[in-house]
């Protein structure tokens, strides 16, 4: 999404300078196109609603979306939602994506328990985890924890069988060379099992960030006082459409910036 | 320490293995017994699927033998593979290191010395690259040097070369056997390429098909090789003629026609 631009170095042929102007060009039309696309939606969304030609009881519009944006920004109270839901996301998140792996870390450990838990592993996994939300918040609490809690119990099971599946399927001959090095069970898991799947991890990790929110939303669709799962359910059901609405806006943003930290991330971490 | 055990780095002693499935039992050796010597360079060829991996991880430890017994004087083995098994996560110069971390060898003496080692193999300059940015020449040179770090005493070679083209091939091929030989490490060489085994070793053992026994075994000399011998000094004789034509008979490989 922010690749640089490809800049001609020293001494290149004239053929060499038009390959990557033909190159510019077309990463430059389709950033257009795609800022294009967003700037006309919102035009015809905002006149459509101007004009009659939708009912904004329904739909909103993003003038109204924005003055309400300004209104909570003004009386705090977005940040206030926003922080809470954020701060659940995230322990919800750091829950399902630490515990994923220290029980993926342990079923490849202990193969037989692995191969022992493996039905009811695909169970859970195939189980939608929504589901099983309104037991988790009583189990857990009625507030933050059972939010957090449901949020985690969205990733941990996806994330253990990932990384498990990962993890047995590192090249036997990466393996069988540290063994020759008289390496011990805790080195192969530290010097070849972990660093081998990083690309996994990372991978888990965008995926986490939003079931995540999936699982924050819900919990908070269901117990909470605050949030922004607290704002559209609180919007929907007294018919404040704008309230709603601007609860997708927020959330779209948000999901734009963990996708840019993400791969911001992935860049950082591998190098080769 | 016995007498044997100081002129004999590697003893196999009747050595047989089977493999075992649901639905079968394999022998990929019956009965196989011979010895290494210090500092000798022996290579094992024979039929593909013959079980002359299986030797190799026998000695490494990596599996029991069925019967017979395999004795290995030294607890420093270095083990190299078809393909050269760099971490693509780590540099040149970390891969290296592989060996002497999980020894918890990796001091600043020994540190120094793996630089000194890129040095002498040319990859000095590509200390910091990961492998994907190296050549298939380069990836098994550093390779090498990752498994000599550990200054092994016994060097175990499963068709090192086998993956690279065929320039790069008898040229590595040349360049490590040439090494294995000035620093006298005890090797044993597994692979399908005569020429590759008549160049390198010292003697060549000839394995039968799957049960693999030896059929054959051969001390290879080249008294027509002046000065230091080199795998492609040797690949210039007539003898090397003479033992590439009697190991092609052996292996049988073109009996159809």
């Amino acid at each position: 999404m922010w690749e640089k631009k490809f800049e001609p170095v020293a001494n290149i042929s004239e053929e060499h300078k038009e390959y990557l102007k033909l190159i510019n060009r077309e990463k430059n039309f389709i950033r257009i196109a795609q800022i294009l696309i967003f700037v006309f939606g919102i035009i015809f969304w905002e006149v459509a609603a101007r004009k009659n030609l939708i009912d904004t009881f329904l739909t909103s519009s993003p003038g109204a979306i924005l003055g309400l944006i300004m209104k909570l920004v003004d009386d705090g109270s977005l940040f206030k939602h926003l922080f809470i839901s954020t701060m659940e996301t995230i322990g919800g998140f750091f829950a399902g994506t630490v515990g994923g792996l220290l029980i993926a870390i342990i079923l490849w450990w202990f193969r037989k328990l692995a191969k022992v838990m493996d039905p009811y592993i695909v169970i859970l996994n195939s189980l939608p985890k929504t589901a099983l939300a309104p037991i988790i918040i009583l189990w857990v609490g009625m507030g933050y924890s059972g939010i957090i809690a449901t949020a985690a119990s969205i990733s941990i099971v996806v994330t253990t069988m990932t990384l498990y599946t990962g993890f047995s399927n590192v090249e036997k001959d990466k393996i069988i060379l540290l063994k020759t090095m008289g390496a011990n069970k805790f080195q192969i898991l530290k010097k070849v099992i972990i660093p081998a799947n990083i690309p996994n991890i990372l991978s888990v990790i965008k995926v986490n960030i939003g079931l995540s929110w999936i699982g924050v939303i819900v919990g908070e669709f269901l117990v909470s006082k605050a949030g922004i799962g607290y704002l559209i359910l609180y919007g929907s059901q007294t018919f404040k459409l704008d309230l709603v609405m601007m609860g997708v806006f927020v959330l779209g943003v948000i999901a734009a910036i963990m996708y840019v930290f993400s791969s911001w991330l992935e860049k950082k971490i591998i190098k080769y | 320490m016995t007498e044997v055990d100081m002129v004999y780095i590697c003893e196999l002693r009747n050595v047989s293995k089977r493999f075992h499935t649901i639905n079968n039992e394999t022998k990929a050796i019956d009965d196989i017994s011979f010895k290494v010597k210090k500092g000798e360079i022996v290579s094992i060829v024979g039929p593909s699927g013959s079980g002359k991996s299986t030797v190799l991880s026998l000695i490494a430890g990596l599996e029991k033998p069925s019967e017979g017994e395999v004795i290995v004087n030294t607890d420093s083995i270095g083990f190299m593979f078809q393909k050269d098994q760099l971490y693509e996560w780590r540099n040149v110069y970390k891969n290296c290191l592989l060996g002497l971390e999980v020894k918890k060898m990796d001091n600043e003496e020994n540190k120094i010395k793996v630089k000194r080692m890129l040095e002498k193999y040319g990859l000095t300059n590509f200390k910091n690259h990961y492998p994907s940015q190296l050549s298939g020449g380069m990836r098994q040179r550093a390779a090498l040097v990752r498994t000599l770090a550990i200054e092994p005493e016994l060097l175990l070679l499963d068709e090192p070369f086998s993956a690279l083209d065929y320039q790069t091939r008898l040229s590595i091929g040349d360049e490590v056997g040439t090494i294995l030989r000035n620093e006298k490490i005890s090797t044993i060489l597994v692979t399908h390429d005569i020429p590759e085994a008549v160049s390198i070793s010292d003697r060549v053992i000839v394995f039968t098909e799957r049960p693999a026994k030896i059929k054959k075994e051969y001390e290879i000399k080249f008294e027509e090789c002046p000065g230091e011998r080199t795998p492609m000094k040797c690949r210039n004789t007539l003898a090397f003629g003479e033992y590439f034509r009697n190991i092609w008979r052996d292996l049988d490989v073109g009996k159809e026609v």
